[in-house]
This record gives structure tokens, C-alpha cells and sequence, in this order.
């Protein structure tokens, strides 16, 4: 009680208008949140339904409600073209095997230096954690350009002809859509803090029984923090999974290219929009599948990097 | 243990970082036989005073950001406040609002791009409500309606996420302080200018440094949409900054405007950590 008030003061039963002037009130609510869920949802629907139908149909129905209604010429048509016209199968591969190697391979590193940092003593900790908070603001916008460059001048091994060969520049690989996106601050950050509020005593006492700070992490500090884990994997998923302007600078080679920028085939001033709509339907169900399954964890995760950011 | 991640982190970050700053002050060049050479201040000199696509980038940038910041942290806060009432199904309505946050910004541009059409939904919508009255537009290609048209579906895209950072504010005002402020006589509009408000101080800091930030980065909708047309009425600093860094291949020109656009971003952070801090 912050103000300082009484806690409990016998409330009278509401009244007649009270009770009127409630219900009034839930039925705006009630009106309102569904004029929103509709203008939130009304461009997905369209783009769902859309994807069923013919070029011609699409353009005739935009002008009534049919336009948000899977009826007429209804197929399958739009999905099999995209197939027939771009490898989506490749993108959708590569898109996969980039953010789980990104999801996964930071999961592991930003925990373990996130354990380093908040349980370890060493020379150097201070610094090196006022580094990982300075980083936070940088926004990958202003290092894509010179990152490029920098890139495209690293050293990188390659087979070739049976022999491992040594070479410069990391365009048109994998490696360069994951391996910069592994380390990351605000995981780092977030694993940090969370580790920070397991009790250091279980550290002690699993010392005096031999184990080394590596077995501690894995088999007693890591089991205990779920929640981070889950809310790094969550935070980290949507932007792997949805990278553009970072592929498309620096993989020309159509074979390696990922989802987003798979779909500039579809670009052009005048878009076969049924094809369109199949496209990005193929590559937004995934994303929202996984969403609507776990839309509790993803839900607390956003809060809860908003309440530590 | 921290070895791996610090190194990834100085490796993709902080030496790209530095060569930003580096690289702005000469005329390198993506792919070319010749090393770099160092030119002084000549790219900043161009960017001001030779390169006015890069004058009007900037000012899109901050009329993008000027409208998105407010209007997208009111919006979030508006609905926060509307999914933290204690009614059934409010969970599914959090759920939904937040599906466009999880829909990729590329596609939504391009949906987007199609609703926009002068044949495309939006247009037809207004012929129905108007009853014929007023015909549509092809409002991407209008200098004048471009950018509002990029504003709109960009609040559209991203006010969930802050509808959710908003409410998980909310959450942590305790229940007894409404109870007492509705015991005192507190009118519903009361409650939330004694109670709700000064409550959300330290969400509120968080809310407008990532809308500034990421408003400022305007990249894919104009990527997707518009490549900074119609005659550069949507073109931004980022858009600038890889059609001349990357897209023309003039690395150091590139790397100039990048470093404005840090500069800029870090100077608004910090005036806003400043103002909102400044009572604490």
C-alpha cells in the first residue's frame, strides 16, 4: 500500500447503474478489440485465400467481401507454379539449416560466456562485460556495409580437388550467413543476469566434489536455467529466419540463397500475384505454426527481454 | 569459456565498427585491384554538400521517425491498455495482434505492395465506404502519399511487440494501487494519469530508445516497395547508405553514411536516456 491507505473498506453492492454502466463498457471493449483483430489479420487472410485462386479471380474479387473468401476456382494451381518456377525447396533448406545453426550454435556460446561472466573471477570480466553492454546499441544497419568488405577479405579453407586449400573471402558461402550471428550481446546479456540469480553455493559444493567450472556449467547451471534458454532461442529464431539485406549482399549464388531473398524472383513490375501469394504463404506458415504453438513462451520471452533491456 | 563468443563478437562487430570509421575516410572500393587510399574528410564533404539524394535520405529518415515513434509507442500503449483487461478471450486478442510481428517484414512488404495497388484492396475499400466518390491512387507511386503509405504498414508490422512490452509494464503495478485510486473517487482517466503512468517510466525509456533505433534502420519496406522512389521521396539513410556502399560498390562512400547514421542513432539513445532519466 504505497499510498497509504486502508487495505480493506466494506464495498456496497453495485448498483443497478453501476452494473449497466459495466456491461456498456465490456461491449465496447468487446467491439473494439474485434474492429482490431480485423484490421490486424485482414492483409494475412487475404494473402492465405489469394493463393488458392487464379491472377483474374484475385483482381475481380478485391472489390467485395469475396476477397477474404476461398470461393470460385479454387487450387492447389499457384503452389505447384512456384515450385515449377523457383527451387523453393532449396531456400526453404537453406533458411532451416541457417537459423537452427545460428539458433543453436549461440545457444551454446552466449551460455557459456554468460556463465563465464556472471560466475567466474578473471582478469579482464569487468571489461569484458562493459564491451558485450556497449555492443548492445550498435545496430546492424551501420556495420552492414563495412562488414561486407571485412568479410570478403577473411581467410577461409576450402576443398578442393581432394585437398584443403587455403583462400580469401567468404562470399557465397554458408559460414557467412551464420558464423557472424552467433555472438550475440543481448544473449549474452540475458544469460548473464539469469545466472546471476542461481545460488553460488551449488558452484562450492560441486567444487569440493571435483568437478571442473565446465561440468558445472553443463551439468548443473545450464539444466537450471530453462526459461533463458528458451527465451534467447525464441528472440534469436525470427531474425535468423527472416534475414535479407545481410544475403542479399553477400550471396549471389542462387543455390545457397535463403527464403527472403529467394522471393526477388517475384519482384518484377508486373508479379504473377497468385504466385506471389503461394510464396510467401509457403514461407509464413512455418513461422506461424511454430508461433501458435508455443505463443505462451513466446509471449513471456518478449516481455521478459523487455523488463531486463 | 567466454573465449568463443568475445572473439565472434570483436569479429563481426567491433572490428567492423572500427572499419566503418576507418574506411569513411578513404575511397575503397568493394572489389578493386588498387589498396584504399586515405582521402581525408572528402566523403563527408560529398555526402553534404555535393550528393542531395543523400540530404533527402536523411530527411525521410527522420519524418519516418518523427511520425512512427510516437504514433507506434501511443498505439502500443492504447492497445496494452485494452488486452490488460481482465475479460475472457483477451489472450486470444494478445495472440492475434501479435501475429503480424512474427509474419517477416519482407513479405509483409510485399503484401503490402499489392494491397497498395491503384486495382488493389485498399483503393477498393475506399470506393465502397466512399460509395464511388472518391477513386483510389496507386499510392506508392505518388511522391506525395510514399512515405505515409511505408509509415502506416510499418506501424501496422511492428505494434504488437510493443503492445506486449507495454503490458508486461502494466503487470507490475500492483492491483491495490488501482483499488485505492477507485476507493478515492479515481475516474477511470484518473487512474491511468496517477497510477498507470508514472508506473510505466522505466518501459517507457525501453519502448522509445527500440522504436527510434529501428525506425531509424528503415531498410526492407523500401527494399520490397519502392526502391526509394517515386524521384526519392522514400529513399532512407540505410537505403543510401547500400545502393552507394554496395549496390555502386563505393565501399568508402558506403561506409560515410553508415557512420552518420551511427553518429545519428547514438547522439538520439543518449538524448533519450538523458530526458527520461532526468527525474529519477
Amino acid at each position: 500500500m504505497a499510498l497509504g491507505l486502508p487495505v480493506a473498506r466494506p464495498q456496497a453492492a453495485p448498483s443497478a447503474s453501476e452494473r449497466q454502466a459495466r456491461r456498456r463498457r465490456r461491449v465496447w471493449s468487446y467491439t473494439t478489440l474485434t474492429a482490431l483483430a480485423v484490421f490486424f489479420l485482414f492483409p494475412l487472410v487475404f494473402m492465405f485465400v489469394s493463393s488458392l485462386k487464379p491472377d483474374g479471380q484475385i483482381l475481380t474479387d478485391v472489390t467485395s467481401l469475396r476477397a477474404f473468401l476461398p470461393v470460385g476456382d479454387i487450387s492447389l494451381d499457384n503452389y505447384a507454379g512456384v515450385f515449377d518456377r523457383v527451387p523453393v525447396g532449396r531456400f526453404l533448406f537453406n533458411s532451416v539449416l541457417v537459423t537452427v545453426l545460428t539458433v543453436g550454435l549461440g545457444l551454446i556460446l552466449n551460455s557459456m560466456a554468460g556463465f563465464a561472466l556472471s560466475r567466474l573471477r578473471w582478469r579482464g570480466r569487468h571489461l569484458a562485460l562493459a564491451l558485450v553492454i556497449a555492443t548492445l546499441i550498435v545496430p546492424f544497419e551501420t556495420i552492414a556495409v563495412p562488414m561486407v568488405y571485412w568479410v570478403s577479405h577473411l581467410p577461409t579453407l576450402v576443398w578442393e580437388d581432394g585437398l584443403l586449400k587455403y583462400d580469401f573471402g567468404w562470399l557465397n558461402t554458408y559460414q557467412v550467413q551464420i558464423i557472424p550471428f552467433i555472438a550475440n550481446a543481448f544473449s549474452i546479456f540475458l544469460f548473464t543476469q539469469y545466472f546471476s540469480t542461481i545460488p553460488k553455493s551449488l558452484d562450492e559444493a560441486a567444487r569440493i566434489d571435483g568437478a571442473g567450472w565446465f561440468t558445472i556449467y553443463r551439468k548443473i547451471v545450464a539444466p537450471l536455467a530453462g526459461p533463458a534458454f528458451a527465451t534467447v532461442a525464441i528472440v534469436t529464431f525470427l531474425p535468423a529466419w527472416n534475414q535479407y539485406l545481410w544475403p542479399l549482399m553477400v550471396v549471389q549464388q542462387e543455390e545457397l540463397r535463403p527464403v527472403m531473398v529467394g522471393m526477388q524472383y517475384f519482384f518484377q513490375l508486373d508479379p504473377a500475384w497468385g504466385e506471389v501469394m503461394a510464396y510467401t504463404s509457403l514461407i509464413t506458415l512455418p513461422v506461424l505454426i511454430v508461433f501458435l504453438s508455443f505463443q505462451r513462451a513466446f509471449v513471456s520471452s518478449v516481455a521478459a527481454s523487455g523488463v531486463k533491456g | 569459456m567466454a573465449l568463443p563468443a568475445l572473439t565472434l563478437l570483436v569479429l563481426f562487430l567491433v572490428i567492423p565498427a572500427l572499419l566503418a570509421f576507418g574506411l569513411s575516410f578513404t575511397n575503397a572500393r568493394l572489389i578493386s585491384p588498387n589498396p584504399p587510399r586515405f582521402v581525408g574528410l572528402d566523403n563527408f564533404v560529398r555526402a553534404f554538400t555535393a550528393d542531395p539524394v543523400f540530404l533527402r535520405s536523411t530527411l525521410n529518415t527522420f519524418v519516418f521517425a518523427g511520425v512512427v515513434v510516437p504514433v507506434q509507442a501511443g498505439l502500443g500503449l492504447a492497445l496494452a491498455v485494452l488486452v490488460n483487461q481482465k475479460i475472457r478471450g483477451v489472450t486470444a486478442f494478445r495472440v492475434i495482434f501479435f501475429v503480424p510481428v512474427v509474419t517477416s517484414i519482407v513479405v509483409v512488404s510485399i503484401l503490402w505492395r499489392f494491397l497498395y495497388q491503384d486495382d488493389g484492396l485498399i483503393n477498393s475499400f475506399i470506393d465502397t465506404v466512399t460509395f464511388g466518390a472518391w477513386h483510389g491512387m496507386a499510392w506508392l507511386n505518388d511522391p506525395s502519399t510514399a512515405l505515409g503509405a511505408i509509415i502506416v504498414l510499418s506501424i501496422w508490422q511492428a505494434v504488437g511487440f510493443h503492445m506486449l512490452i507495454w503490458l508486461s509494464g502494466l503487470q507490475t503495478i500492483p492491483e491495490e494501487l488501482y483499488e485505492a485510486a477507485r476507493m478515492d473517487g479515481a475516474s477511470p482517466w484518473q487512474q491511468f494519469a496517477h497510477v498507470t503512468w508514472p508506473g510505466l517510466r522505466s518501459t517507457m525509456v525501453f519502448v522509445l530508445v527500440t522504436i527510434t533505433i529501428a525506425a531509424l534502420g528503415l531498410f526492407v519496406q523500401i527494399d520490397v516497395m519502392t526502391q526509394g522512389g517515386p524521384v526519392n521521396s522514400t529513399s532512407t539513410l540505410v537505403y543510401h547508405a547500400v545502393r552507394k556502399g554496395y549496390r555502386e560498390q563505393e565501399t568508402g562512400y558506403g561506409a560515410t553514411i553508415s557512420l552518420i547514421f551511427f553518429v545519428i542513432v547514438l547522439v538520439i539513445a543518449l538524448i533519450q536516456r538523458y530526458l527520461t532519466r532526468e527525474e529519477d
